[in-house]
Order: C-alpha cells, then structure tokens, then sequence
C-alpha cells in the first residue's frame, strides 16, 4: 500500500496516471484548485479503483499555505511514499512578450510555487529517509526557443532545481524523478492542431508509473523524444538563431 | 477549428469548447447563442456541427457503481470502450451497444444507438434509467420514463436538440464470459440470409455483411453472423492492439472495382457453409472495425456517406429486394454493407429502429451520388421507412418530416424545456427544426 500525494490532481496526465494508482490498495491525496473538478475525479477514482480517497483545495500560487497543505497531507496519508506534482499552465508567449507581469505569472506558477513546494517537501522526505518526488517539467525546458521560452524557462528551471535536489536527496534514500513530455493532447494544448507527434495522457501515465515504480532520475514520454530533444540541443546556437522552430 | 463527422463530410470552422465541469458547461451556454453538443463526433454526417461546439470529452468521470444490480452512473463524455474495460471484468456488459465503442455515452442516447441485439433488447436509451440534463436556460434537471418523462423521450435519440446530457444511469447485463460463442452463416442469396435471420430470431445477437455489387444468381449474397454470450467463467480485459490508417488514402484507392474484389474474397473467404460455434473475443465480435484507427481515412479527402435505411415489416422482403436492386443496378459499391432485422419501436420521438429490415452502406463521395441517393429517398418514402439521423449528411427537409411523424411533438417539448434558439446543428436547420 503506498501512500501517494497528487499536487495538481485535476492535470490530464494526474488523472491518467492516478486511475493507475487507484487500483491497487493505496491511498491518494488529490490537491487541486478547482472544488467542483477535485470532487468529480475523487468520485472517479472511487468508482474505477480499490484506493482510499482523499481531496483538498489549494491554489498552489498562494506560497504561504503549501507548508500546512503539506503538513494536512502528511497527517491524512501518514507519511509520503510517492509525490507527482503534475500542475502548470502553457500561458500566452506574445501576451507574456508585451507584458512582464503576465511572463511574471507565468514563471510564479510554473517554477516558483513549485520550488516552494519542493523546499518543504524535500525536507518531509529527507527526514521519512525514503520516497519519491515525481515532477512534470518538459521537453520545452530544454531548450529557449522562440515559440514558447517564457514556458520553457519556467521548466528548464524546474528541470535544473530537480536535478541538484537529486543529489543532495539521494544521500537520505529519496528518489527526484523529472519527467518530460513531449506534445500530449490535454486541455492545456486544446488550442493547437494535432499532427504525427501527439500523444495521449494515459501513455504519458503509463510511463510515469513505471518510472516512479523503477526510481528513474529522468525521462522523456514518450521515449523517441530523447532523441528528438538531443538532435534540437546539439545544433548550434548560429544556426538555431536563424531558425523560427 | 476545421471540424467534421466520421464520414469526413461535410466540413464547417468551428469554434470547439471543452469543458472541465458542470460550470464550464454552464459558461459555455450563457456566453453563446447557440450551440451543439459533441461526443466524439462519431455520427456520420454534421450532427455535431454548428459554429459553436461544446465537445464532452473531458467530461469523462465515473460517479457510481451498483455492483450487485448492474446499474452504472458516468459522465457523458465516458466511452463504451472505457465503460466495457472497467465492468466486464465485473461480470457485466453493456445491455445493448453499437458497432464501435469510441462513442460517448452522450452520443449514444443523443442518437439512441443499436446493435445487433435490437430485436431482443431494443436500443441504448431503453436501458438508461435516469439521466441529468443542462437546459437552455441554465437549468439541471433531471429525466427519466416517469420524471419529465417527455423530455426524456425526446432527448433519447433527440441529436443533442434538447439540452446537454450531463450524465447518466445506465442498465448492464450479467455476463459469466467476456467471450461470445459465433456462428457463421453463409447466404447465397438475399431469400436465404433473411430466412436465416428468421430461424435465428431467438438468439441474442444477428447481424449480417451483405455484398451490394453482386448481381444476378448472386444478388444478396451475404454472410450471416449470430452471437450468444458464453458461459466459460473467464472474464478478461480487452487487448490493446491496434493498426491506424496513418493519413487520408488518395481518392482513387476505393472504386467499384477494388470494392467489388474486396467484396468477393470475403465471401469467399468464408468456405464453409456454416461454421461450427467459435469462441471470440467480444471486440472482435462487436468491434471488428475499431481495430483499425482512422479507417474512414481510406476514403480519401472528399469523404464518403453512409447511407442506413429502415424498411418497416409491412414492406416486405419484396420492398427491400426493390431497393436493393436499385443500389446494385447503380454499380456503387459499398464494402461495409451491414443488414439486421429489427425488433419492435421504442417511445422516442426520434427513434430510427422498428420492425423490418436496416441496410447500411458507405458511398464514397462522387458527383452522381446525390442524385441516386434522392432517388433512393423517394423509393424508401413510398415503402413508408426512413433514415437514421445518427448516418446522415443530406437529407432534405421534406424526407425528414415525412419520415419522421413524431417531429411536430418533439419540436413542442424542445420549446417547453427552452432548447429553441440554443441548441442547434447544421443537421437541425438543414431538417427543418428550429
């Protein structure tokens, strides 16, 4: 039985990953912002799994209440054996470029909260001496492109936070796994046009589980854009400059 | 948003929404002055079009499961295939389903889907016992055959037209074995697969392919195929194996002569007269087709029309051996050419389905078709059938009412419950409704 914390929980790919979760005997805590939507998919999950769960409301964008979110969780679960954090917003790259306070928010809710949370979770876990902390960052963090490098910046930060918080972390026991997706057909993507590509959130899940369930330190889902990601990074800035990609 | 049916015509912009929650269907309502409700956009035709989409997709939770009595409670936007993986493994399956699972529950009571048990189960919506609906002027109310029962009688088979279907409540049948036991008959001729289904009108399921090209001696040869539950105690989940039809095929790939090929090895195909009972895995006995991902794809860009008919009792074999000849005689050839007999009518105001004979066919887009189908509309009119909603891109105004008596109610109830001005398709105004 493990006791597993969903930050994020009404994200395509929580709920995806979660329907996983939910049929073997865990207990899952769901935080999410949205009451109506949380209590939708805790009933959900209730339905399809053989889980104990559990819900609570949070804006995770207000810092000063993560600390005793936290604190409720481990209260409620009894300790944390799994954490997915899985929630973010794609934002609006040109409304980000004419205004800094909406580039501001953007990176407020896609790497800072998110490194608050990690502060004290990381803490949590150092101290239980085991776990995991999954995070979803993304292949757009892991390199500035002109299309969408407030997004990307937000991530690549994350994906660099994730990585010194593993190796400190690994000292106590505890895994960091960093998960990058590609492009997943989500609500979050609902605006673009879907090609070749595109991927489900539930072949995303598929892979987080196993990548929680084998402790990985980082993956990319699917897998193909490992390379995909390797052949973007390896040309050369005088070039990629004078691409629109 | 380019948007289009499963027969890839006609095609219209449209602005899609994708609600998250009740509220966010809600919002959708107020903020638009009409609009249409979308499943997974699985009908045929422009059942789903209108510049102002809600699509249910992500209205997909389950809320409840009655596991002793069978009875399920689930989003709209939930799937049958999604439904099949998590209760048959339960012991349960759907009380009646149509020939592909990637339709939305929504879907399936909006165009009151059958199967090929309609002659013992009748349709989808006669095994939904309760259902909640968002009205047009913001109101969540629920329907069932004795609350707001009228409204529940046109929302079944009601094309979206009345209000979105938030959820419902749906019957399952008790099931010991996720496999089906198959019978496979093969038909020389149009006589013999009707008397087929005749012999067989006690059992649980019967459909048959038949061959719409062939001609003289072989006129109406078919392969019959009859379908009982098992009873082996193994309840299995469903594979997961799929092939895709990656791209639209060019428009040359389906004629009349590759389909007449096609249409002669699979009958062929099938030597034996009649097979013994085999055990098979319920998709592939309901869902031969969802194997392949995409397949309307092999029709090319322009599309292709499906083309269901139902002949009632009263028209008689003589009726639907007329129309059949009228569509070999017109050399367009259709490889999914599906026949069942049906069972008695339901209370829908809408409903498709009584007793007599369905054919379906798929046309692939091309200049003569519209006319041949109108005259085909005409002949169908005289043997008093009619067109399934659910198939069509094209019917007129007047095919429709004539058809379809139960309209003038229909509309009445559609204005009681403040649907008039905010639900509406590209089908709707096409048929006349307001």
């Amino acid at each position: 039985m493990k006791r597993i914390l969903i930050i994020g929980a009404t994200s395509a790919i929580a709920q995806a990953t979660m329907r996983i979760w939910a049929q073997e005997k865990n207990k899952l805590h769901l935080v999410g912002r949205n009451k109506e939507k949380l209590h939708s998919i805790a009933m959900d999950l209730s339905v399809l799994g053989d889980s104990v769960i559990t819900n609570a409301v949070l804006d995770l964008n207000h810092l000063d209440a993560h600390q005793s979110m936290l604190d409720e969780a481990v209260k409620i679960l009894g300790g944390i054996d799994i954490v997915l954090i899985a929630y973010g917003t794609l934002g609006h790259q040109k409304t980000c470029e004419l205004d800094a306070s909406v580039m501001l928010q953007n990176l407020h809710t896609n790497a800072i909260s998110i490194m608050s949370l990690l502060t004290y979770l990381a803490n949590i876990l150092e101290e239980q001496k085991n776990g995991i902390i999954a995070v979803i960052s993304s292949v757009a963090g892991d390199r500035g492109r002109q299309s969408n490098y407030v997004y990307g910046t937000a991530k690549g930060a994350l994906s660099l936070f994730l990585q010194g918080l593993r190796q400190r972390l690994y000292k106590s026991g505890v895994s960091v796994l960093t998960i990058k997706p590609g492009f997943v057909d989500t609500p979050m993507t609902q605006a673009f046009r879907k090609g070749l590509l595109w991927t489900t959130p539930g072949v995303i899940a598929k892979s987080i589980v196993a990548a929680v369930a084998g402790k990985k330190n980082t993956i990319y889902a699917p897998g193909y854009w490992w390379i995909i990601m390797q052949i973007i990074q390896w040309i050369p800035e005088r070039y990629f400059k004078w691409m629109s990609l | 948003m380019e948007s289009y049916g499963w027969g890839r015509y006609p095609r219209i912009e449209a602005n899609v929404m994708f609600p998250q929650s009740v509220t966010d269907c809600y919002a959708a309502l107020t903020r638009r002055s009409s609009l249409i409700v979308q499943g997974m956009g699985r009908s045929y035709g422009d059942s789903s079009l209108a510049p102002e989409i809600v699509n249910t997709r992500y209205l997909n939770h389950f809320q409840a499961f009655d596991e002793e009595n069978g009875l399920l409670t689930c989003e709209s936007g939930v799937l049958l295939k999604d439904i099949l993986a998590f209760i048959v493994p339960h012991g349960w399956f759907l009380s009646v389903t149509p020939g592909t699972q990637f339709v939305s529950v929504g879907g399936a009571i909006a165009s009151d889907v059958h199967g090929k048990n309609h002659h013992v189960s009748g349709t989808f919506t006669e095994h939904v016992v309760q259902m909640e609906l968002l009205l047009g002027n913001g109101e969540c109310i629920l329907v069932s055959p004795i609350e707001n029962a009228d409204l529940f009688y046109a929302t079944c088979g009601g094309m979206g037209l009345t209000g979105v279907i938030l959820s419902a409540t749906i019957q399952l049948k008790s099931i010991c074995s996720s496999k089906i036991l198959e019978t496979v008959i093969k038909c020389a001729s149009l006589d013999e697969v009707l008397n087929g289904f005749l012999s067989h009108q006690q059992a649980t399921y019967s459909v048959a392919w038949i061959d719409c090209l062939a001609q003289g001696k072989n006129f109406g040869r078919s392969v019959l195929r009859i379908g009982e539950h098992a009873t082996d105690q193994s309840l299995e989940a469903p594979s997961k194996k799929r092939l895709s039809v990656p791209i639209e095929m060019p428009g040359f790939l389906l004629n009349q002569w590759t389909i007449q090929a096609f249409n002669t090895l699979y009958y062929r195909h099938h030597r034996a007269k009649r097979k013994n009972p085999c055990k098979i895995s319920y998709e592939s006995f309901f869902y031969p087709l969802d194997k392949f991902m995409h397949w309307n794809r092999l029709y090319g860009k322009s599309g292709f029309i499906q083309y269901q008919f139902l002949l009632p009792r009263e028209a008689g074999v003589e009726g639907l051996r007329d129309v059949l000849r009228e569509i070999v005689r017109s050399g367009k050839g259709s490889f999914l050419a599906v026949l069942k007999v049906f069972g008695k009518k339901n209370k829908n105001y809408l409903s498709f389905p009584e007793e007599g004979y369905s054919l379906a066919l798929d046309f692939k887009i091309e200049p003569q078709l519209f006319g041949l189908l109108s005259q085909w509309d005409k002949l169908i009119l005289q043997y008093g059938g009619r067109l399934y909603l659910a198939k069509d891109a094209r019917m007129t105004e007047d095919t429709f009412k004539a058809s379809y008596p139960g309209w003038c109610e229909f509309e009445e109830i559609r204005a009681k419950y403040h649907a008039i001005g905010k639900f509406a398709s590209q089908q709707s105004q096409r048929l006349g409704l307001q």
